[in-house]
């Protein structure tokens, strides 16, 4: 874990002011296509930002853009966040140089291959621990930060391919829908502690993620916008786009018999 | 916020899955999305045939395009990285848009020192087609103000690239069509302005001799463009509106554009654009200057974007899309050269709105391939009818080579070997600079297909 960006003077001095309205924000995958798109429109609304990646020179690319467009504050660390013991210090670093947190947005996750994780275990655990038990442990930690303030608002992007296992992917479906049942259990411990768990499931989005996905993806600037306005609200539960509710309710509503014969 | 709205992207079909703007010729291709600056070359491995790095598909033949090959989009690669507000140099990942750069940089008083026709371009097609613009005598070309980039090869090698560092690749790149390279990132120097607004005068004139006058008398305005008629003959020959900006000095707000919202909705049947009703266009667009002198003060979008205004304009001529001709003429035939090839596009009946004339100044490109050499350009429009349209593109590009001119590759769906090897007798220097992995439609075409490395 590197710091990249130290904390300008001139930041530092205009965060005194603002710090009323500048929101401190925590990106953990802050190079995923959608943590990406969203951290713009925080940054050109002058938010401070704390960014985790893996990739370095990626990660430092995404920063410096941040700031350009407007970022009254860009910290970032690399960090490869399935090294789940080196969390605690991690997101410890990433507080403090926020001076406080008032958004976390989980945005990390691999979608694997489902084909060799059918046929190789190591490769099916690996999703599952990247996508479900590394947030789990960084739920943790950031759960007990916020309880203990009795504020805040945890994003996590969970994906509509949790709602039913297919065969096409059950393998990230299961990871995310782990993560969902997780995210509704931790909501309904600490929403009344003042604390905002919020459940974010995209529909397949327009990133590097899905580029090999030959089907109608959403634009992942909208999907953003989305996000953004939903953290505002303290929404719960998020389909983004919105007509996957309908379609999800549907395809959680089909008999498994009939189910089980359908390919998708 | 400005920053989130989506460029509008090459519209994609069951047939081709990337369109130049002119919609001819058509190619299958994969799209291969480059996101990161290390993305090249390592996307390359296990792909079947040539790459091409594309931008946005401005460019209206086949310069953006590889047959059953692979096209590297680069508009994921769209960061900003740094900006120095007292050189104005920006720098930028090459598949920024120039309206993303405009959003960024005209609320701090800062914009692009050359811009063409369209925002909707990104920096590395800019540099790669080594763009112009309507103060081409006071800027030169785009590459001009582009201090240094980054060029990646198919071999995996790395050069920063400047006029003092690796001035070679430099040159070949600055206009090399995308063939020499994967630019990941470029400087770009802004030039400061105190307003949005432009100063704009409109000016009606009467035929050639009217035009070079008007551009001897104002030689000090920074922005001259010209619409031309190139469809009336007899008295009404080569009339025109020729078109002053400046920006202006006055103080003015400097907000970010609003967000664009009309589209052309559907293709035009091709027998929409004939020469009855262009004729009326064009007399339209002559007399809605109803005084032959205005004076008015506009925002920079309408004086510089006005088809910006109306996303995917090019379906107006229907399913088989446009073909653009545009020259440069030295001076020293550009008037007898310009009279000739207006009468042989009048007398064809073919011609269509919207073509542009203006001179070029003499401030040299950098580019070893760049077009812009001093003397007069004209740029048109036409709709494709085959039995027509490319007879008559090869008598004028035939023409455009006895009076010592040469076509825009950028803008060419039609140019034969024999003509691009006259235009262009450096391209067998350029071609040693080309990258072994990279190719264009358009490469193939006017190389007569043969392997150059």
């Amino acid at each position: 874990m590197s710091t990249l960006v130290t904390r300008p003077l001139d930041a530092a001095l205009a965060a005194s002011s603002e710090a009323v309205i500048a929101k401190k924000i925590l990106v953990l995958g802050a190079t995923s296509g959608i943590a990406e798109a969203t951290c713009r429109i925080w940054a050109a609304e002058g938010a401070q930002l704390f960014l985790v990646a893996r990739n370095a020179e990626k990660l430092a690319a995404v920063a410096a853009d941040l700031k350009l467009r407007g970022a009254s504050y860009v910290g970032a660390a690399v960090a490869d966040l399935d090294d789940t013991d080196k969390h605690a210090e991690l997101l410890t670093h990433a507080v403090n140089s926020l001076t406080g947190m008032d958004i976390a947005f989980l945005a990390h996750g691999i979608l694997g291959d489902q084909a060799r994780g059918e046929q190789e275990f190591e490769h099916a655990a690996q999703i599952i621990y990247t996508n479900f038990i590394a947030p789990v442990s960084l739920l943790t930690w950031l759960a007990n930060y916020c309880v203990q303030r009795h504020a805040g608002v945890i994003a996590v992007l969970s994906s509509v391919a949790g709602e039913r296992g297919r065969r096409s992917n059950y393998i990230y479906g299961s990871s995310k829908a782990g993560l969902t049942a997780f995210l509704s259990g931790l909501r309904n411990r600490i929403d009344r502690e003042g604390v905002t768990v919020m459940t974010i499931k995209p529909g397949p989005v327009n990133t590097s993620m899905t580029a090999h996905m030959n089907i109608k993806k959403a634009d992942v600037n909208k999907v953003a916008k989305t996000i953004v306005k939903a953290i505002d609200k303290r929404v719960d539960t998020l389909y983004v786009p919105f007509l996957f509710l309908p379609i999800m309710f549907i395809v959680r509503h089909i008999p498994e018999r009939i189910f089980k014969k359908l390919n998708f | 916020m400005p920053h989130s709205v989506a460029d509008p992207q090459p519209a994609k079909t069951a047939t081709s899955a990337f369109e130049s703007w002119g919609r001819y010729p058509r190619y299958d291709a994969t799209i291969v999305p480059l996101n990161w600056q290390s993305d090249f070359p390592g996307v390359m491995a296990g792909l079947h045939g040539g790459a091409l790095p594309v931008g946005l598909g401005r460019s209206y033949g086949d310069v953006c395009l590889l047959k059953d090959g692979n096209l590297l989009q680069t508009t994921g690669m769209d960061r900003l990285l740094n900006f120095d507000p007292v050189t104005g140099i920006l720098t930028a990942e090459a598949g920024v848009s120039l309206a993303k750069i405009l959003d960024f940089a005209v609320p701090r008083g800062f914009f692009l020192s050359v811009t063409p026709g369209t925002k909707y371009v990104t920096l590395g097609g800019a540099i790669a087609c080594d763009i112009h613009g309507k103060n081409h005598e006071f800027a030169g070309s785009f590459g001009n103000h582009v201090p240094s980039f980054e060029l990646v090869r198919s071999d995996g090698s790395r050069r920063v690239c400047s006029p003092t560092e690796n001035p070679d690749w430099y040159a070949a790149t600055i206009g090399g069509m995308g063939l020499t390279g994967v630019i990941t990132w470029a400087q770009l120097k802004l030039r400061p302005i105190v307003s949005r607004k432009i100063d704009y005068e409109g000016i009606q004139f009467h035929g050639i001799d009217e035009f070079l006058d008007l551009k001897q008398r104002y030689q000090h305005v920074e922005y001259t463009v010209s619409w031309v008629d190139c469809a009336s003959t007899g008295r009404n020959f080569a009339r025109g509106v020729f078109m002053l900006g400046e920006h202006s000095k006055a103080p003015g707000e400097l907000k970010p554009s609003p967000e664009r919202k009309l589209v052309f909705p559907f293709d035009l049947p091709g027998f929409a654009l004939n020469h009855t009703t262009v004729s009326i266009f064009n007399s339209v667009f002559f007399h809605k200057q109803i005084k032959p002198h205005v004076k008015t003060v506009q925002d920079y979008e309408p004086y510089f974007y006005p088809l910006d205004a109306v996303l995917h304009w090019n379906r107006m001529y229907g399913k088989r899309g446009l073909v653009q001709f545009q020259y440069a003429i030295p001076w020293q035939h550009a008037k007898e050269g310009t009279i000739s090839i207006l009468r042989e596009i009048a007398k064809s009946g073919l011609a269509s709105f919207l073509a542009v004339l203006k001179a070029f100044g003499d401030i040299p490109s950098l580019g070893m391939m760049s077009f812009p050499q001093a003397g007069i350009m004209l740029a048109l429009d036409f709709p494709i009818k085959p039995d027509l349209t490319f007879p008559l593109l090869q008598r004028l590009g035939d023409m455009t080579l006895e009076f010592g001119g040469r076509l825009y590759a950028a803008k060419d769906a039609a140019m034969t070997p024999a003509q691009f090897q006259a235009f262009y007798p450096q391209w067998q220097r350029f071609a040693q600079f080309r990258d072994p992995r990279l190719n264009s439609s358009f490469w193939e075409r006017v190389t007569g297909g043969q392997s150059t490395l």
